[in-house]
C-alpha cells in the first residue's frame, strides 16, 4: 500500500512538471486571446493573468468580422474532407489486402509503402512546386487536395494494416462458410468492425491537413484560398504590428477540438501502431 | 478453406474472379500502389533529374551534370546549414528520448487526474504547429515577452538588457531547438506508450520471481526491452527533425542575419529553390537529406525483420 502510494507520487512528480512546461504556451494563448489589447502591451499588468478590462470578446469579434478567418476555416474543412475521402478510398482496401491476402509479397509491399511515408515532404516539395506551377494549379486550394494524399495514404495504409490484423481470421472464415463471397465478407463483416480504425485514419489525415504549412504557404497566395495555418501567419498583421489577441483566438479554435479528438483516439492509435510495428 | 470454396456450388458471375485471393488482393492494392508511385516516386525522380539541371522556375532546364552539387559543396552557407541541421537534430532528439521514456513510464500506471495530464502533454503534438508557433513567437517577443517579464520581475535581468530570443545567434538556435523538442516530445511519448504496452506483463513477473530487482532488473530486463521502442522513436524523430521546415521558417526564417545561425538544409533549399528561383540548385540541396533517409530506412527494415523473427 505504501509502495503503491509512493509510485503514484513519483508519477505526479515526473508527469506534472512536464505537463506544465508542455502546456504553458497554450496557457499564454488563452490569456492573450481574451485579454484587452492595451493590457498586454502594458508591463504593469501581469502577463500571467487578466487585468481590469479583461476578459473580453473583442479579439474574437475582430477575428470573425474583420479578417478572412471564417473563409480559411471553411477552406481547411473542404480540403480536409476531400483528402480524407481520397485517403480512405485508397488506404482501406490496400491495408486490408496487405494484412490478409497478399502473403510474403504483401509484407515487403507493406514495408515499402510505409517507407514512402518517411520520404520527407520537404524533399518532394521542389518537384511538386515545379509541376503545380507547370499545371497552372498555383493559387488554388485544389492543388493541396492533389498533394496531401501523397503523405496520408502511405501512413494510413500502414495503420489500417495493423488494425485489420487484429480482426480474427475466424470471423471471416465463418462468414465465408455461410456462403458469403470474399467481397461481401469485406463490406458486411470486416469494414463494420474496423470503424474505430477507420476513424483513427480520418482524424490522422484531417489533422495532417490542418497542420501542414510549407506546401500551403508556397502554393497559395490569394487570401480567399488560404488555409488556417497559413492565413493566420501571413495575414493577421496590421501595419507592422501583429494582432496578437486575434492570432491567439485563431490558434485556439482549431487546436482544442483537434487535441480532444487526438486524446480520445490515442488508445486506438497506439493499438494500431502496435499491431503494425511491435505486434 | 480453399477446398470448401471449391466444393460449393455456385453460379458463374463476373464477380467470381474476386474469389481468387491473388486477384482480389491485386485489385485492392493496386490503386494505392499506383497512386503512391505516381505522387511520391514521380516527384522523387523529378527531384533527382532537376538537381542535374539549371532549371529556374519551370521544368525546362539544361543538363549541367554535377555542377549544382559541386557549387553547393563549396558554399559556406550550405556547409553551415548541414552543421546546423546536425546540431538541431542530435540535441533535440537526445532530450526527446530521455523525456519521452520518463513520461511514458509514469503514464503506464493509473493515477487520478491521468487523463488531464496526458491531454496537456499531448497538446503540442495535436495542435497545428503553424498556429501553436504563434504563441511561441509572442512569448519570444522583443518587448512584451512573458519570459522576459518574469526574468525582470525576478530581478535576474534589467528591463533594457533582456535576452532577444530570436535575434541573438546562439540564443536563436537554442530557442529553435527548444521549440522543436517541445513539439516532438509528445509524439515520442505516444510511440513509447505503444511499445511499452506491447511488453507482456509476464516479463516483469518472471523477473520478480527470478529475484531481479532495482538496478539489475533495469539493466538486464527493462532496458533491453526499451531498445527497439527507443529505436523506432529515434528514427521517426530524426526524419521529422532533419526535414522539418515549419518551426525554423516561422520562428527565424533561418536568421538572424548576418550569421544565419539557424539556417537548416531545408530552409536553405527552400530559399535557393523557391525564393531565389533556382529549382535545380534547390533540388540538389534537398537531396542531401536522402542518404540520411536511406540510413533511417535501413534501420527501420532491420528492425521490422528482427521483430518478425522473435
Amino acid at each position: 500500500m505504501a509502495q503503491a502510494f509512493r509510485e503514484k507520487g513519483l508519477s505526479y512528480l515526473i508527469v506534472g512538471p512536464f505537463a506544465i512546461v508542455l502546456a504553458f504556451p497554450f496557457y499564454v494563448m488563452v490569456i492573450t486571446a481574451f485579454k484587452n489589447q492595451t493590457e498586454f502591451y502594458d508591463t504593469s499588468v501581469t502577463p500571467y493573468w487578466f487585468g481590469k478590462h479583461s476578459p473580453t470578446w473583442a479579439n474574437a469579434s475582430y477575428l470573425f468580422h474583420h479578417t478572412e478567418y471564417p473563409t480559411w476555416l471553411a477552406n481547411t474543412a473542404i480540403v480536409g474532407a476531400c483528402v480524407v475521402a481520397i485517403t480512405l478510398l485508397l488506404a482501406v482496401p490496400a491495408g486490408y489486402a496487405l494484412a490478409r491476402l497478399a502473403g510474403r509479397v504483401g509484407q515487403s509491399l507493406g514495408v515499402g509503402i510505409f517507407l514512402t511515408y518517411l520520404i520527407p515532404p520537404t524533399l518532394l516539395f521542389i518537384p511538386f512546386f515545379a509541376v503545380i506551377r507547370q499545371a497552372h494549379l498555383t493559387d488554388s486550394m485544389w492543388s493541396l487536395v492533389l498533394v496531401y494524399p501523397s503523405f496520408t495514404v502511405p501512413f494510413s495504409t500502414w495503420l489500417l494494416m495493423g488494425f485489420f490484423k487484429t480482426i480474427p481470421q475466424e470471423l471471416e472464415d465463418a462468414a465465408r462458410v455461410d456462403g458469403a463471397s470474399r467481397l461481401k465478407t469485406l463490406t458486411r463483416v470486416v469494414f463494420p468492425i474496423s470503424i474505430p480504425g477507420i476513424l483513427t485514419v480520418v482524424i490522422f489525415s484531417f489533422s495532417l491537413v490542418v497542420n501542414e504549412f510549407v506546401y500551403a504557404f508556397t502554393f497559395i497566395s490569394p487570401s480567399d484560398q488560404k488555409m488556417v495555418s497559413t492565413g493566420v501567419y501571413t495575414d493577421l498583421i496590421r501595419g507592422d504590428l501583429p494582432e496578437w489577441g486575434a492570432i491567439m483566438v485563431a490558434a485556439l479554435i482549431p487546436s482544442i477540438p483537434l487535441a480532444l479528438l487526438y486524446n480520445t483516439f490515442l488508445d486506438r492509435f497506439i493499438a494500431g501502431f502496435t499491431g503494425g510495428a511491435f505486434r | 478453406m480453399e477446398a470448401l470454396a471449391a466444393a460449393r456450388p455456385r453460379s458463374r458471375r463476373w464477380t467470381d474472379v474476386f474469389e481468387r485471393p491473388g486477384v482480389l488482393a491485386s485489385v485492392l492494392i493496386s490503386p494505392a500502389v499506383v497512386f503512391v508511385t505516381a505522387l511520391v516516386g514521380g516527384p522523387l525522380a523529378l527531384a533527382v533529374w532537376l538537381s542535374f539541371t539549371n532549371a529556374t522556375t519551370g521544368l525546362h532546364g539544361k543538363w549541367v551534370g554535377l555542377e549544382n552539387f559541386r557549387r553547393e559543396w563549396g558554399n559556406p552557407a550550405f556547409q553551415h546549414a548541414v552543421w546546423h541541421t546536425f546540431l538541431f537534430t542530435v540535441i533535440s532528439q537526445a532530450i526527446v528520448l530521455v523525456g519521452a521514456g520518463l513520461i511514458a513510464h509514469a503514464l503506464l500506471k493509473d493515477f487520478p487526474g491521468k487523463w488531464i495530464l496526458r491531454f496537456l502533454i499531448l497538446l503540442p503534438w495535436a495542435a497545428p504547429i503553424a498556429l501553436s508557433l504563434m504563441a511561441w513567437k509572442w512569448m519570444f517577443d522583443t518587448s512584451y515577452s512573458i519570459l522576459n517579464w518574469t526574468l525582470v520581475h525576478a530581478h535576474l535581468y534589467k528591463p533594457l538588457d533582456v535576452p532577444q530570443y530570436l535575434a541573438q545567434p546562439k540564443l536563436a538556435m537554442g530557442s529553435v531547438i527548444a521549440v522543436h523538442t517541445w513539439r516532438i516530445l509528445p509524439f515520442a511519448v505516444v510511440i513509447f506508450l505503444a511499445g511499452l504496452s506491447s511488453i507482456p506483463k509476464e516479463v516483469h513477473d518472471a523477473a520478480a520471481i527470478d529475484g531481479a530487482t532495482g538496478f539489475r532488473k533495469f539493466w538486464s530486463v527493462t532496458l533491453p526491452l526499451q531498445l527497439p521502442i527507443a529505436t523506432v522513436a529515434l528514427l521517426f524523430g530524426i526524419v521529422f527533425t532533419a526535414t522539418d521546415m515549419a518551426v525554423v521558417y516561422i520562428l527565424t526564417q533561418g536568421g538572424p542575419p548576418p550569421s544565419f545561425s539557424t539556417e537548416m538544409v531545408t530552409t536553405w533549399a527552400y530559399k535557393t529553390g523557391v525564393e531565389s528561383g533556382s529549382l535545380g540548385a534547390g533540388a540538389s540541396i534537398s537531396l542531401v537529406l536522402l542518404p540520411v533517409l536511406a540510413l533511417v530506412s535501413i534501420g527501420m527494415l532491420w528492425f521490422a525483420r528482427r521483430t518478425e523473427v522473435s
